[in-house]
């Protein structure tokens, strides 16, 4: 079992597998969303693909009005980008890509981002003063506490998704590596297991990560 | 080069220990789950809301069951101890 392979290194760069796959994955959400979004009709009949991309953003925007509250809708533009991107990032085990999600390096990206923007929205709204207010309360003595939290926070994110993803592909890497030698078996007993991991697990924590990241920047803003 | 072994097994078994830590995500998951079910069965209407909310705490209650797999996994690829 290894890390994301290094293919090459550009000036210092090291162009690994993680960043490889992403632009596969990019290059597929990109024709999917791009045939989504073609032709759309205010009026008349609309397409079957304008019905698809409408049933998307409405589930996402409601997710969002009652999630965060009717006044933060501006954020679901955001929420559905970072959605998509989990859930085709996650679900790509099925094409025979590794999830560029089991890697560190992204879920920590990711994790940073919604770290900013509950900080940056918080500030915003609520004012420097409050905001720094809210560090020593209820007690003065427990800022050293209330700091922590806010920086354990998008370290439990980073991880979940990181260690849900990559204890699926270290399972499916041991099955594939035990099942070499049985040729019958090694075309049925991945499936299910496909299944659970780049099918279930996948869409759950992408959902996990996104209902998570609505739920702090909604409460930095609203503190 | 024995030292070397010891610290070997050592970092196998402490993986192993390691993730004991999934006890704990699992009862709660459990816990979760349960009083997710009765509250479906008290309030059949609320269903869709009472799943993101359970799923949302059974996330939560994860966490330091994904903590142990990381030591583990760190143990076991990217060890400190062997330098």
């Amino acid at each position: 079992m290894n890390g994301p392979e290094i293919y090459c290194t550009i000036f210092g760069f090291e162009l690994t597998e993680t960043i490889v796959n992403t632009w596969i994955i990019m290059a597929i959400a990109f024709v999917i969303f791009y045939l989504l979004t073609r032709n759309l009709k205010a009026e008349g009949r609309p397409g079957k693909a304008q019905i698809i991309g409408e049933t998307i953003v409405t589930t996402m925007d409601n997710l969002v009005g009652s999630t965060m509250g009717k006044d933060k809708m501006r954020f679901g533009a955001y929420m559905l980008s970072l959605m998509m991107f989990l859930v085709f990032c996650n679900v790509s085990g099925f094409i025979g890509l590794r999830a560029p999600t089991a890697d560190l390096n992204v879920t920590f990206t990711l994790a940073i981002m919604t770290f900013c923007m509950i900080h940056f929205n918080s500030i915003r709204s609520v004012g420097l003063k409050h905001y720094a207010k809210e560090y020593i309360e209820p007690l003065p003595f427990l800022l050293p506490i209330n700091i922590l939290e806010q920086f354990t926070l998008p370290l439990s994110m980073g991880f979940r998704l990181f260690g849900n993803m990559t204890g699926g592909v270290i399972i499916m890497g041991l099955v594939y590596a035990g099942l070499t030698e049985m040729m019958f078996l090694g075309l049925v007993i991945p499936v299910p297991l496909h299944f659970y991991f780049d099918g279930f697990v996948a869409a759950l924590q992408s959902f996990v990560f996104t209902m998570l990241t609505m739920v702090f920047v909604a409460k930095g803003i609203d503190q | 080069m024995e030292g070397l072994f010891i610290i070997k097994a050592a970092s196998a078994i402490g993986a192993g220990l390691a993730m004991i830590a999934g006890i704990g995500p699992g009862i709660g998951q459990g816990f979760a789950g349960g009083k997710a079910a009765e509250a479906v069965g008290r309030q059949p209407e609320a269903q869709g809301d009472i799943i993101k909310t359970m799923l949302i705490g059974a996330a939560v209650a994860e966490t330091c069951g994904i903590f142990g797999l990381i030591v583990a996994l760190i143990l076991l690829f990217a060890n400190p101890l062997l330098g």
